[in-house]
């Protein structure tokens, strides 16, 4: 009984020091992996008044800016649509998006890409993205804002 | 004629604590049975097909269902069993009674905080689901049932912290037994965890009842999360903590250390609380270095997991053995298969090992991009709450209900049937959401069934969404077969006391803590209890401290 208890003892440590190893090189890959491949965490660009939303700034006037090779989108997520209703790009080149809502909170999600954003009133939220394959992707809402969200679907058109 | 009347025996003179017990679990499955009738209905959605028209004089839409199910299964349902688990077994451990008067004061304040949460979720004036975020507006009844129901673990705290503290008196000097500990750690555990739920019941009360004009959105999700995550531990941990104490000697073993099932509680208690912001990655407003320490954090918080992992596998197989099993892999076969309990425990930590790896994509900060608010996410958490958690809880009514009533079960075919289905239709609902999130970005939470656009966007997942079809009808008979079975054992008037287990079959463990330094250092609870309180302060003061003073209130809206 002795011998079996020491067994298992020594099998246990094994174990926890495995446990402890994978889990550091976990958290390295990680930052590794956001340091070298492209981050698209969102990142907050400034704070808003959500009831000014539609009326004042340039969230009033929601587009698409071409500026030099990049462009620069200023998107309401409303509940239950998005403005500009559609985008337009030109794959390869450099997009950044600013988005919020005017009402209640919403999703931001760009189907076959890293972009995954939380919509929160009073946050102007800024991710960017280099599409790099033509085509239409679906600009989905992933977080519930009533009773009409299911049908919260856009589309995002990258041009050759 | 003479009317022959027999002596009623009163099972619970001896021990009021076993009605309080009994009460606080059948209020909890009652729950939990209404919650998971509108299960099949959540799934049928994701399958393309719509049965809430069916519904509508009663039921307005996907989301008040969708509601009453979160709603239930996760808040109701999870607290009330931690409450009858988590107070009796320390009371039996011990010997001890709780304050019998004060813990009827915690069922009446769950029973009456419920009640009052129902009636606006019933009335469709709360379908805000079970993470309420504002500016969504729900009835202010909903905040104030649920702030009750939540306060009600509070006494329960106070239960098994006194308990514990006539133990210590009465015992200077000695380890506290096992369950007790952990029972202790994980109401401290709580207590520290609830504080973020509490703080914002108190914005969205004042807010719902018109007395302020708006409240931060980001500041109310980042106190939803702060103890949303934890919560999920809180949930876990009474199965683990069954796993531990009864699981071993019902399969007919011993538990393997006692030590390190201590160092896991204690992990749990350290690492629980600062960890929410993993849920807020895709949140702007909280720096990407926040972001970074709570991944790192969330990533220590898997260690206990995968200890447990390792005890309770050494453990079974010791009970394996014990059986005849034979061979590198034998002893698999030959644990008791035909328990009922032991088989609900046994299938729920099977599929617990991917919803595990699956929670450390979610918890990696840049990964978690690909899957946020997809239905990847409930498929994740359907492997976890809904298997393990609900698996633990199902499997130890099948003895605790006999041993409190003194009743026998009743259809014990239909229990182990019932397990078995349950574990099957979660396995391919979850199987099937992961994917749908993964590959095609469905989105969680959404009445995609009612939406032709919706359903446009993501044909390319129809494969997937007919398993959803398959699993909700799998679920419905497993549920059904599982009520069935603790009512009509609670309910019989037939008792046996003699041929149910009279004790709680609490583990013989192999390694014990006497003369362990380990068990010495774990003991120290209040010392440990400040290091947990330390880090959360590190980790989530100075964002808290920024978001109070830097408040951007957005007023209410009731979009359903």
């Amino acid at each position: 009984m002795e011998q079996h208890e020491h067994v298992i003892e020594r099998y246990e440590r094994a174990w926890i020091l495995f446990g402890l190893a994978m889990i550091t090189v976990f958290i390295i890959l990680i930052g590794y992996m956001m340091l070298t491949m492209g981050n698209t965490n969102p990142v907050s660009a400034a704070r808003i008044d959500a009831t000014k939303v539609r009326t004042e700034g340039d969230f009033a006037n929601p587009r698409v800016e071409q500026v030099g090779n990049e462009y620069v989108a200023y998107v309401q997520a409303f509940s239950f649509g998005y403005l500009p209703m559609e985008m337009k790009f030109k794959a390869g080149q450099k997009v950044t998006f600013y988005i919020t809502s005017p009402d209640v909170q919403h999703g931001f999600k760009v189907e076959n890409t890293n972009i995954n954003v939380q919509v929160i009133p009073g946050e102007v939220a800024k991710v960017s993205y280099t599409f790099k394959k033509p085509g239409e992707y679906n600009l989905i809402c992933n977080e519930y804002c009533g009773i009409g969200h299911a049908n919260m679907v856009s589309k995002i058109v990258v041009e050759p | 004629m003479a009317v022959k009347t027999f002596p009623k025996i009163d099972v619970y003179a001896g021990a009021p604590e076993k009605k309080y017990t009994l009460f606080m679990l059948m209020l909890g499955f009652i729950a939990l049975m209404v919650g998971t009738l509108f299960g099949p209905l959540q799934a049928f959605n994701y399958g393309g097909l719509d049965l809430y028209p069916f519904l509508k004089p009663v039921f307005q839409s996907y989301y008040q269902g969708l509601t009453i199910h979160g709603v239930l299964n996760a808040i109701i349902f999870t607290q009330l069993f931690g409450q009858a688990i988590m107070v009796y077994l320390p009371a039996k451990e011990l010997g001890l009674r709780p304050n019998m008067t004060l813990a009827w004061v915690s069922f009446w304040m769950a029973l009456i905080g419920l009640l009052i949460a129902a009636l606006p979720l019933l009335g469709n004036a709360a379908s805000v689901l079970y993470t309420f975020y504002p500016p969504l507006k729900a009835h202010w009844a909903f905040y104030v049932g649920a702030a009750l129901f939540v306060l009600s673990s509070y006494v329960s705290i106070y239960l098994v912290l006194e308990m514990w503290s006539r133990w210590k008196k009465a015992n200077p000097g000695k380890i506290t037994p096992l369950a007790t500990y952990m029972s202790v750690t994980f109401w401290l555990m709580w207590f520290l965890a609830s504080l973020g739920l509490v703080v914002e019941a108190l914005f969205l009360i004042a807010w719902s009842l018109g007395l302020v004009a708006g409240v931060d959105p980001l500041l109310m999700r980042t106190l939803f999360w702060y103890t949303g995550h934890p919560i999920v531990y809180f949930w876990l941990l009474p199965a683990y903590t069954l796993a531990y104490v009864t699981l071993p000697k019902l399969a007919g073993g011993k538990l393997v250390s006692d030590p390190l099932s201590r160092l896991v509680f204690l992990l749990f208690l350290l690492f629980s609380v600062p960890v929410g912001f993993h849920h807020q990655f895709a949140d702007p407003g909280i720096a990407p270095y926040w972001k970074m320490i709570h991944t790192i954090l969330t990533m220590m918080v898997a260690v206990p997991s995968l200890i447990t992992a390792f005890t309770i596998a050494a453990s079974l197989e010791v009970a394996g053995r014990a059986n005849g099993g034979k061979g590198l892999l034998g002893w698999i076969g030959a644990l008791p298969w035909n328990n009922p309990t032991v088989l609900a425990f046994l299938l729920g930590f099977l599929a617990f090992i991917p919803g595990g790896a699956g929670g450390i994509v979610n918890a990696s900060f840049n990964l978690n991009q690909n899957i946020h608010n997809t239905v990847w996410i409930p498929g994740h958490f359907h492997l976890q709450v809904g298997t393990l958690v609900t698996m633990a809880a199902m499997g130890t009514a099948f003895w605790l209900i006999p041993h409190l009533t003194g009743k026998p079960l009743v259809a014990r075919g239909m229990a182990l049937a019932s397990q078995w289905l349950w574990f099957l239709g979660m396995f391919i609902m979850t199987f099937a959401l992961h994917w749908m999130g993964f590959l095609y970005a469905v989105p969680r939470r959404s009445h995609i069934a009612g939406s032709p656009i919706a359903m446009e966007a993501y044909r390319e997942s129809s494969a997937w969404m007919v398993l959803n079809i398959v699993s909700g009808v799998i679920l419905l008979i497993a549920a059904i077969l599982f009520f069935y079975v603790i009512y009509a054992t609670a309910l019989q008037s037939r008792r046996d006391p003699d041929r149910v287990m009279s004790e709680v079959p609490f583990s013989e463990v192999i390694s014990k803590p006497e003369g362990s330094s380990l068990a010495l250092l774990t003991e120290r609870i209040w010392f440990w209890f400040g290091i947990a309180v330390v880090l959360v302060v590190l980790a989530y003061g100075p964002v808290l401290f920024q978001m109070f003073t830097n408040m951007n209130p957005v007023p209410g809206q009731r979009l359903w």
